[in-house]
């Protein structure tokens, strides 16, 4: 057994938060980079390059790359030798949030109730997602999650029948719709089958791999580059004011699924991606 | 060709503006968000007076993260528009001239946008940090209750954006 106190991890969400509000991950700068380089349109390219111009101010000035600095999700992986003291870690997530959104003059966007609506000035509760796995180490994954995008994410019942070309439909479906609203060019996650809450969870964690990684399963990597191709030649572009570039990445996670369903979800989010992570045991 | 304007404005230069074209502001401009839209939609209802006045003002729709100390603000880039479209009209066809944000409008806008010669303008979703540089000052003016929904009154120079919906209802995304 690993005993790992509980404020160690408030420590840790703490400086995801701020760190990646200002900073997005290399992959996701290296992709917009390219990007600017490679956009056939000159408005794209403008738009494109004040997004890099953005990312640099952000970083020199510590100001957050977009004011959206999102509700607080937070992907746990606690590992079954672990033992967990000093606390409950969810109040240690929580208060890891508090700190971040306080001390790093990030945006407060949280409201207590979805109907009555009152800020909670801390944007806690976070969403935590925990997960129990082999070995003796906590994983935290921080993947603050801007709204703009999150209006726009769909999520689908296929009929088995509907099959791979379903699939597709549903995903271009969805970035049609979002449009410039959800501030083009996307990172897009899906989750295709388990059932109807597993597939929206695939999706948002699909968003935390890293661009240029390739999916593990061979057809579904293909999957995803050609949507990432159909995607791009929609036209709708940077900011949504035309050009080749709407999305960086498609990724897409599957697992088991009913003999009657075919669950699609389609989790949209901006160029400013934002995910990082960090291993607490590592010897 | 980026064409400057300062506002607020008079509706004889905002029906010059042609969809596409790069504008670049400079002035002062009220800020406004969901919350404060539906304040205002009730004082409306129920025949009460608005805390701002609205003629030939420009309402920019954004939430601004905290300013670090010393500094004007934080992050200042747009929200998605549509969801103050339940609201626009109303607003437009009390003197609203001008609306800055980003994404679509629902066509009930586009028509009060052409019965009132006013427009829509897009700034670049997701440069907030960027966007901040051209904020000279910003005040809150009410709702300060509203954490980073308070309606605001900012001094900008040489905002960019983009003529998303002209006064003739030409719009740029399709």
């Amino acid at each position: 057994m690993r005993r790992i106190d509980v404020s160690l991890i408030t420590q840790k969400v703490a400086e995801l938060f701020e760190s990646v509000n200002y900073k997005l991950s290399d992959d996701v700068s290296k992709a917009l980079r390219n990007a600017s380089e490679k956009e056939e349109s000159a408005l794209g390219r403008r738009v494109l390059s004040s997004l890099c111009e953005n990312m640099d101010v952000a970083e020199n000035e510590q100001i957050p790359i977009c004011q959206d600095t999102g509700m607080a999700v937070v992907f746990l992986e606690i590992g079954q030798e672990v033992e967990l003291v000093g606390g409950y870690i969810e109040d240690a997530v929580n208060e890891g949030v508090r700190k971040a959104y306080e001390e790093g003059y990030l945006r407060k966007s949280v409201v207590n109730d979805p109907l009555e609506r009152i800020n909670t000035k801390d944007n806690t509760p976070a969403i935590i997602h925990e997960r129990i796995v082999k070995g003796d180490k906590v994983k935290i994954t921080v993947a603050p999650k801007g709204f703009g995008s999150e209006n726009m994410s769909r999520l689908f019942m296929l009929k088995p029948a509907q099959g791979v070309e379903g699939v597709k439909d549903a995903v271009l479906e969805t970035v049609k719709a979002a449009g410039p609203n959800a501030c083009p060019p996307f990172v897009i996650g899906v989750g295709i089958g388990g059932d109807f809450e597993k597939a929206a969870l695939m999706a948002k964690h699909a968003l935390t791999r890293e661009i240029g990684s390739k999916n593990e399963k061979e057809e579904i990597n293909s999957l995803e580059e050609e949507l990432l191709s159909s995607i791009n030649s929609l036209g709708i572009g940077p900011a949504g004011l035309g050009g080749s570039t709407t999305a960086l990445a498609v990724f897409i996670e599957t697992y088991p699924t009913h003999i009657a369903g075919l669950p699609v979800a389609v989790n949209m989010c901006c160029h400013v991606s934002r995910h990082r992570s960090a291993v607490i045991g590592e010897d | 060709m980026e064409i400057k304007i300062n506002l607020p404005t008079t509706k004889e230069e905002i029906i010059k503006l042609k969809c596409g074209d790069f504008v670049s502001i400079s002035g002062e401009i009220y800020v406004a968000r969901d919350a404060a839209h539906k304040r205002l939609m009730e004082l409306i209802k129920e025949g009460r007076p608005l805390p701002i006045n609205l003629e030939n003002e420009a309402i920019y729709y954004m939430g601004p993260s905290p300013a670090r100390p010393g500094r004007i603000i934080g992050s200042a880039g747009p929200t998605t528009s549509s969801r103050m479209d339940f609201a626009a009209p109303t607003l437009l066809d009390m003197g609203l001239l001008v609306m800055i944000g980003k994404g679509k409008r629902s066509p009930e806008v586009h028509e009060a946008i052409k019965r009132n010669g006013a427009v829509y303008f897009a700034a670049i979703g997701g440069a907030g940090a960027l966007i901040s540089k051209s904020i000279e000052s910003s005040e809150i003016v009410c709702y300060e209750d509203l954490g980073a929904e308070a309606i605001r009154r900012l001094t900008v120079k040489d905002f960019p954006v983009v003529v998303a919906i002209d006064s003739g209802g030409r719009d740029i995304y399709g």
